[in-house]
Parts: structure tokens; C-alpha cells; sequence
């Protein structure tokens, strides 16, 4: 994948590809190419970071079209709600539920 | 009388006596080369303690008094500790110290820590200042890991050149009198900085440092490297190692026959960890262990000992600040 | 002048014998195994994706409109995520699949909880609370950013 060949070749570290991903799924569907992508690969296009991106322009998107200029600060959000909500409160509970396992054992 | 001789070293009048070592290591090392030479393995990192930080304290704690013991003398009769690890403000160090109670100035040279703690107590016991110092240094891969890198659970991938930080620690007792070997010479190291800055690539950071010190050390002393049975560096591994030969080569000087770095001696190749070891207590647990017991049994006889440092910090590496490093020498032979 | 000169020429001479140590180190250091590792990601990001479509299919044969049964699959992967990073088994499959176990979501909840859960020694609040996002937080930034640029690019254009 394009992710690994970055990480291999370049010094950027997993948080910038990580950013990266998510700008570049941005700018896809912001130019109309990510949702061809998505109707054909289904979660292989949704799944990888580049669909958060795609789904936070996407979602903007569509809000402009049903509230106007409102839209451009309500849409984004809306439409990675679930996603975010779930990362950050699964994310709290694991985090109190375990501790971390270290390495070497 | 000056002992200062050439650009960088000092010649002991008295050599010091390394009169006991000892180390303690995590699981991981304790299943690597040098399985035989250690005190004391820990079942797994943590040790019972509430966190790395805190078992990093008690590794060092471990060290400097189990190195008492072995030599049968009291914590009283140490009239210094000399010490330090790799965490922000010597944090481990500070509450080991706290415990033992003994005048302790604080070193950071990152994994040349150990080195710097032995040439600083070898002047001090040579210039008549003290009887007892203890030199110790400490790390620990999580606590370190987490500090300068990524978060120990998240899922990253190292690359092949990276190096796996030590958990462990070690410590000597310098004595101006005593049997075992003697720190004979010193070389101070200076900053050498080639523009690395990668912290991942530690080895070759700190490469020309190593070789800017063994030079310097052959010129003020005026020896060539076959005077010494072994030369040691602390932590370049496989890679830094061969970049030492290979400058040193150019220069003309030709240690390829016996040379080698303790970083390669601590890990076997299955153990997933690269190019071998780093951190503080990469040098000190092979010296305490595995080199000292080596030099009692008369199979090494001369020594040259180096620290190497890389001296960057989590700022200094976001700002894109290249990798500054450091190495210091001390030459270890028995009598 | 001459000084000055001088400086230059040595600040000319440092950068070729860096350069030249670049070379020499670029020389000796080992290459990720590159076509084993894009093989690893590939398949190990290929298999989170398939775990996706089982879930969005599974949640449309509950007569879930399309984009809410994305979304559920979405959630259910983030607790896999977070769980697996939480019992400790992630950051192992993360060293062989590199960028595939990174890039899917679940990749996302592993850099929420990683360092949520080192930092819990640190309090709840400047701990937990603040840390979880150390590596999450540029990624919604950037993220957010990116979405308001183009919404606003589509505004105009509208």
C-alpha cells in the first residue's frame, strides 16, 4: 500500500501519514473522485483513513447544499460523529480498563 | 604536577581501582548474549512497581547497592555517587538517590553517562579528594520508549537501523585502594555533530563522535590500538559499528581486529531488536557484567572503554535540530 | 571581509563533509524489506477493510439505510481498535503490517488509546484526558481544516 511505501521511503512518521491520509481523502472527494471509489470498494474505500477524510467533506458538502455557508462548520462533523464519538469513548474505557503491557516480556 | 597530556586526556598518577560492579537487567536482556553475566533478572519491566519510571529508579538503587555488597563495605564509606539516566531532569536518578542517601552529583550524557561518572571519579579518587565513588547509570525501553518516541502500545513499525533501548542498569565502586583493574587514562570527548537527524539512526550520529575520541586519545597518549587487547564503545550498534571501522580505516588506523561494541553483545538476532542495543545501560550493564569479569579472569588484560552519547532531546528533534553527540574514553587495565 | 569569507568557506566545507557522511551512512544502513512489508500491509489492511464490509453488510440486512450501517461498521471497528490495543496485541500486529494496520480506523482508536492508557500514571485529566489525542489530534485538525476549505471552495463556487 501507498501508507507502507511512505513509511519505508521517506522519514515521515506514522502520525504525518496518518495527517496526510486524511488531507489527500479530503482533496479526492472534494474533487469528486472518492465517491466512484466508494461505490465500488464499499468499506476497502470507507475503512482506511482517507474515508474519514472523504466522510468530514463530504458530510460538509452536503450540508451546504441543504443549510448554506452554515453548513461549511455544521456538515463535517455530523457526518464522522459515530466514528469520532466511538473513538474517544471506547478509547477512554480501554485506556481505564488496562494498563499498558510494555515490551521485552 | 599536571597529569593533562595532549589536546583531550588525562594520565593517572595513581590509577584508580574498580573494586566491584555489579548490574541488573529486564527479562529481555536476561534471555540475550550475556545471560550468564548478570545479578539479577527481572521477571518482566515493571518489576512489581507502579510504573517504569519507578522501576528505573529501583534498577539503579539495585545496582549501586548490590556493588556495595560485593565488595563487603558499607553505603557510609562511598563519599560520592556519580549518576544518571535518560529521562527529563534525571528523574529515575533523583529518587534513587533519594533512598541512598549519599552526596551524589547528577550526570546527563545520555548513554555516555557511564563513561563520564567513572572519568569524573577516577580524577577526583587520583587528585586525592576521596577513597570511594560510585559510578552508575541506568535506563529502561518503556519509560525511554515513551519519553522520545511512540507510545509503547501503538502499533509502529522501526526500521532496520533502529536500536533497541536497554533496560537495566549498572554501577562500579572506584577505590584508591583495592585489587582489580585500574582506570589508567581518560579522554574527554568533545560535541561532534555529522548532521544526523534521524533519531532512529543513533549509531551513525554518534559514529563520528566515537572515532573523533579514539583518535584523540591515540594522539595525546601516543599508543596504537594494538596496545589494547579489546576497544569497547557503548551503544552504536551493528551499524554505528561499522561506520567506526570504516572512518577510522580512512584515517589510518585499523581496529577491525579488536573492536567491538557493546550494543551488539547485549541481544541475540532473533530478538527482534535491529541493530542492537542503546541507552545508558547498554554500556554499563556489558562493562559490569560480562568486560569486568573478563578483565579478573585475566582474558582481557587492556582496555579501552567508551561512552557514546547522542544528545538530542524530544525538542531539539521536532525543531529539526541535527543529533549532537559526545564520547568519552577511559582505558582499563590490569595491573 | 576576509573573516567572513572564511566562515563561509568553512560553513561550505561542513555541509560537503556531511553530505559525504550521509552518503557513507545511507551505505552501510540495512533497507526495510520493502517488498515484504508492502505485502504484510496489503493483506493485514486488506483484511480490516473485508472485516468492515462484513460489518456495513451485516447491518444492511438489518434494513439499515446505507450510510448509517457505514457508520455502525465504523464504531463496531474502533472498539476492535481500541479493544486489541487495550489487551495489548495491536502494536504486534502493527510491527508487521506497518502502514496496514496505521491507515484503516482501527489504526486511528490504536493512537487514541496507546498513549491514553501510558499516560494514566499522569491523572485522569492531564493524563488520560489530554494525551489521547497527541497523535488523533493533528489528524482532526488537519482533517477539519481540509473539510472547511473545500466546503467553503464549494460554497462560492455554488
Amino acid at each position: 500500500m501507498i501508507g507502507q511505501l511512505l513509511m519505508d521511503l521517506t522519514p515521515l512518521t506514522p502520525a504525518h501519514v496518518l495527517v496526510l491520509f486524511v488531507v489527500l481523502g479530503g482533496i479526492l472527494s472534494g474533487v469528486g473522485l472518492y465517491q466512484p471509489l466508494v461505490d465500488i470498494a464499499g468499506a476497502g474505500a470507507t475503512v482506511p483513513l482517507l474515508g474519514f477524510g472523504h466522510a468530514l467533506v463530504a458530510g460538509t458538502i452536503e450540508d451546504i447544499n441543504s443549510f448554506g455557508f452554515l453548513g461549511i462548520f455544521s456538515g463535517a462533523l455530523k457526518a464522522t460523529a459515530t466514528g469520532i464519538m466511538a473513538a474517544v469513548v471506547f478509547g477512554f474505557f480501554m485506556s481505564v480498563l488496562f494498563n499498558p503491557k510494555g515490551k521485552g516480556g | 604536577m599536571n597529569k593533562k597530556q595532549g589536546m583531550q586526556s588525562v594520565v593517572f598518577t595513581n590509577p584508580p581501582i574498580i573494586t566491584s560492579t555489579a548490574n541488573i537487567v529486564g527479562p529481555m536482556e536476561g534471555k540475550g548474549l550475556l545471560q550468564g553475566y548478570f545479578d539479577y533478572i527481572m521477571p518482566d519491566n515493571l518489576n512489581g512497581l507502579a510504573s517504569w519510571e519507578q522501576c528505573e529508579s529501583y534498577l539503579m538503587e539495585y545496582a549501586i547497592k548490590k556493588a556495595i555488597e560485593k565488595e563487603s563495605s558499607t553505603m557510609e564509606e562511598v563519599d560520592c555517587v556519580f549518576a544518571g539516566d535518560l529521562l527529563n531532569q534525571l528523574m529515575s536518578t533523583h529518587f534513587a538517590m533519594k533512598n541512598l542517601k549519599r552526596p551524589f552529583l547528577g550526570l546527563y550524557g545520555a548513554c555516555s553517562t557511564m563513561v563520564e561518572g567513572m572519568l569524573l571519579s577516577a580524577i577526583l579518587l587520583d587528585g586525592g579528594f576521596f577513597n570511594k565513588i560510585v559510578a552508575a547509570a541506568s535506563s529502561h525501553h518503556d519509560a525511554a520508549e515513551r519519553q522520545y518516541r511512540f507510545p509503547n502500545e501503538m502499533g509502529v513499525q522501526r526500521p532496520p537501523g533502529a536500536q533497541w533501548t536497554v533496560t537495566g542498569s549498572g554501577a562500579v565502586v572506584v577505590s584508591t585502594s583495592g585489587s582489580g583493574p585500574r582506570i589508567t587514562t581518560g579522554t574527554i570527548g568533545k560535541i561532534v555533530d555529522y548532521g544526523i537527524k534521524d533519531p532512529n539512526a543513533m549509531g551513525p550520529a554518534m559514529a563520528p563522535a566515537a572515532v573523533d575520541t579514539i583518535w584523540q586519545h591515540l594522539q595525546d597518549i601516543g599508543r596504537t590500538p594494538a596496545y589494547y587487547d579489546m576497544i569497547f564503545t557503548g551503544d552504536l550498534g551493528s551499524v554505528g559499528r561499522d561506520l567506526v571501522i570504516q572512518l577510522l580505516q580512512e584515517k589510518g588506523v585499523d581496529i577491525s581486529n579488536n573492536y567491538q561494541d557493546c550494543g551488539c553483545m547485549v541481544y541475540r538476532e532473533n530478538q527482534d531488536a535491529h541493530a542492537g542495543a542503546s541507552g545508558c545501560a547498554s554500556s554499563a550493564i556489558v562493562l559490569c557484567g560480562y568486560i569486568y569479569k573478563r578483565l579478573l579472569q585475566d582474558k582481557l588484560k587492556k582496555i579501552l572503554f567508551l561512552g557514546t552519547g547522542s544528545l538530542h532531546s524530544t525538542t531539539s528533534y521536532q525543531q529539526k535540530e541535527s543529533i549532537p553527540c559526545i564520547a568519552h574514553a577511559v582505558s582499563i587495565e590490569m595491573p | 571581509m576576509p573573516n567572513e569569507m572564511n566562515k563561509k568557506q568553512q560553513e561550505i566545507k561542513e555541509k560537503m563533509q556531511q553530505q559525504k557522511y550521509q552518503s557513507k551512512v545511507d551505505n552501510v544502513t540495512p533497507t526495510p524489506p520493502l517488498l515484504k512489508n508492502i505485502c504484510w500491509a496489503f493483506v493485514v489492511g486488506g483484511l480490516i477493510c473485508t472485516l468492515g464490509q462484513l460489518f456495513t453488510d451485516y447491518f444492511l440486512g438489518l434494513d439499515l439505510p446505507k450510510k448509517e450501517a457505514s457508520a455502525c461498521a465504523t464504531a463496531v471497528l474502533v472498539f476492535l481498535g481500541a479493544f486489541f490495543t487495550g489487551i495489548g496485541v495491536y502494536d504486534d500486529l502493527g510491527k508487521r503490517a506497518g502502514a496496514g494496520s496505521i491507515v484503516p480506523i482501527t489504526g486511528f482508536a490504536n493512537s487514541i488509546v496507546a498513549p491514553a492508557m501510558e499516560f494514566k500514571r499522569e491523572g485522569y485529566v492531564f493524563g488520560v484526558g489530554a494525551k489521547m489525542f497527541v497523535i488523533a489530534g493533528p489528524v482532526l485538525v488537519y482533517g477539519m481544516v481540509t473539510a472547511f476549505i473545500i466546503g467553503l471552495i464549494y460554497w462560492i463556487r455554488q
